[in-house]
């Protein structure tokens, strides 16, 4: 075999060989087309921290649904995503009629909930359990959790497509979404629901940790290479494809536990386009030392 | 003269502590009013109330003929997100919001006034220039062509001359006085009274409450600038509650 044969094969024959492998992948790019645009957005809203923040909030919910149904992920789906839309509700709700500010109402709702995920998990589980919640693990991935993946990243594309003019004019001028009567208290609810079901889609293969990696690394990735926000969620995507298979790649051949290396992959990017990105990066300005005439 | 926009006994405010208070009148159709006054004297205050931003403490505002959606309004600069990466093009688009909606495609047709507007505004080939990039002047052309595109019968400018040089400031003011001549209604935030003796037939003089409503040099004299000056800018936490009715 030659030498360009071989290489092929390594890059090939972990997902001709197993459908575990083929699952994996085909989860990953499912997430990647979802996460990526919530990412962008979580970014341009200033709101980078919120991902984190919900991927701890899901925690009880999942935990509830870990003791109802046992280690099945529907149940545990579900519950996540309860808990995380309650959070997500709360918050913006107390947002809208108080005094508190986004990111604090979070931090509040976000540790309660994180405190009551611990409290029923030390009851009731182990923390062999707990772990699986918060590290998950994508090889394995079954055909009904894969499915879900699926849905959600479906559900995600044809709601972005649907709200991303009045999702974008409430990032970049809420005053004129309100003068015209643009539903701003709506977009962001909905968007919201939007971060929550994706990272519950992430839950299932990553674990929510490691998910909120896939959401946001490209992102903030993309800053450094794309221009506009339509160009940083193509962007965002393709990173995080590309995180997702060179993830596995490693991990299968290196023996890595495959959700960190996903989300190191999508870190390493990160840190390469953040160095040499061809736009505001740290060698940007360097490269192009020369001012111009005009 | 038919009244536009009447105002019944507004109060407008912000925890209970009014920025308007009581003011009464109308803007009629095909006016040129300035709102003049000191800062904290209610002048964006009300502008909010018209658009619905803010809910009346008490009276009413009554747009007659009129949907809120047909007002174009231009707030202070800061209220927009100034490093959003969204071109002068796109942003400049948003104006046909009344006609696209949230949802609808933009024609070749509304482009086109989009671009026509750009170069209107002066700023010809800047239309794939992301707005963060541009200057608080240049930023402020843009968002005149939007409301340029816009079309609206009615347009609020809030301070739209405030930290802008004064060649920007007079291609502006040719565009408000056009759209005055156009018949349009507009009513405009400002704080240089020269600017508002020269070109404004009408001022409303406002420091929560309105010290003087009418034909500019009526009401732009030293005694009502001396009253509007006086206006105490503090709240008073100890305030007994107001008893005058809005009627």
């Amino acid at each position: 075999m030659t030498l360009l044969g071989q290489g092929i094969a390594w890059l090939v024959e972990p997902f001709t060989a197993f459908s575990f492998m083929r699952r994996a992948l085909v989860a990953c790019l499912a997430l990647a087309l979802g996460a990526g645009p919530v990412g962008v957005f979580l970014v341009l809203r200033r709101m980078s921290l919120i991902g984190d923040t919900m991927a701890h909030a899901v925690l009880p919910g999942a935990a509830i649904g870990f003791l109802v149904a046992g280690l099945s992920l529907p149940a545990m789906s579900l519950g996540g995503f309860i808990a995380g839309l309650a959070v997500a509700l709360l918050s913006g709700l107390v947002t809208r009629f108080t005094a508190l500010k986004e990111d604090a109402s979070f931090a509040a709702f976000f540790m309660i909930s994180l405190a009551l995920g611990v409290m029923i998990v030390s009851l009731h589980g182990s923390n062999v359990d707990l772990m699986h919640v918060l590290f998950g693990s994508i090889l394995a991935v079954d055909d009904d959790s894969l499915i879900l993946v699926a849905v959600i990243a479906t559900l995600s594309v044809m709601t972005f497509a649907i709200i991303y003019r009045p999702l974008v004019v409430e990032c970049f001028d809420p005053g004129f979404l309100r003068a015209v009567g643009g539903m701003g208290a709506v977009i962001h609810l909905v968007f919201l629901i939007l971060v929550v079901l994706n990272m519950v889609a992430g839950f299932q293969a990553l674990g929510t940790l490691m998910a909120v990696g896939l959401m946001m690394l490209p992102a903030t990735a993309a800053r450094f290479w794309a221009r506009e926000v339509w160009s940083l969620m193509a962007t965002a995507i393709f990173v995080a494809m590309v995180s997702g298979y060179v993830g596995l790649i490693l991990s299968y051949h290196m023996n890595l536990p495959s959700g960190p290396a996903i989300v190191l992959t999508a870190g390493a990017i990160h840190l390469v386009s953040l160095t040499f990105g061809p736009r505001n990066s740290l060698t940007a300005g360097w490269r192009q030392r020369r001012h111009l005439k005009g | 003269m038919s009244c536009l926009i009447d105002l019944h006994g507004v109060t407008l405010g912000y925890e209970r502590h009014p920025a308007v208070h009581h003011l009464h009148g109308a803007f009629e159709a095909g006016t040129l009013t300035a709102v003049v006054g000191p800062n904290g004297g209610g002048k964006s205050t009300l502008l909010k109330g018209i658009m619905g931003l803010l809910r009346p403490l008490d009276g009413h505002i009554v747009l007659r003929g009129l949907d809120r959606r047909d007002i174009a309004y231009l707030p202070q600069q800061a209220d927009i997100v100034a490093d959003f990466p969204i071109s002068v093009l796109d942003t400049v688009l948003l104006g046909h919001w009344r006609r696209v909606g949230a949802f609808r495609a933009f024609t070749p047709k509304m482009r086109r006034s989009a671009s026509r507007a750009i170069s209107g505004v002066g700023l010809e080939g800047f239309e794939a220039r992301l707005v963060g990039t541009l200057s608080a002047g240049q930023r402020q052309r843009v968002l005149f062509a939007r409301v340029l595109v816009a079309d609206s019968p009615v347009i609020l400018l809030d301070e739209p001359f405030t930290a802008i040089d004064t060649r920007t400031t007079a291609d502006l003011l040719a565009l408000v006085l056009r759209w005055h001549g156009e018949g349009r209604t507009v009513v405009a935030v400002l704080h240089d009274h020269e600017q508002v003796r020269r070109h404004f037939p009408r001022t409303l003089m406002l420091a929560r409450e309105a010290i003087g409503w009418g034909d500019t040099a009526s009401v732009l004299t030293p005694a009502n600038l001396l009253q509007a000056r006086a206006m105490s800018e503090a709240w008073d936490d100890q305030s007994p509650l107001c008893e005058r009715s809005a009627a």
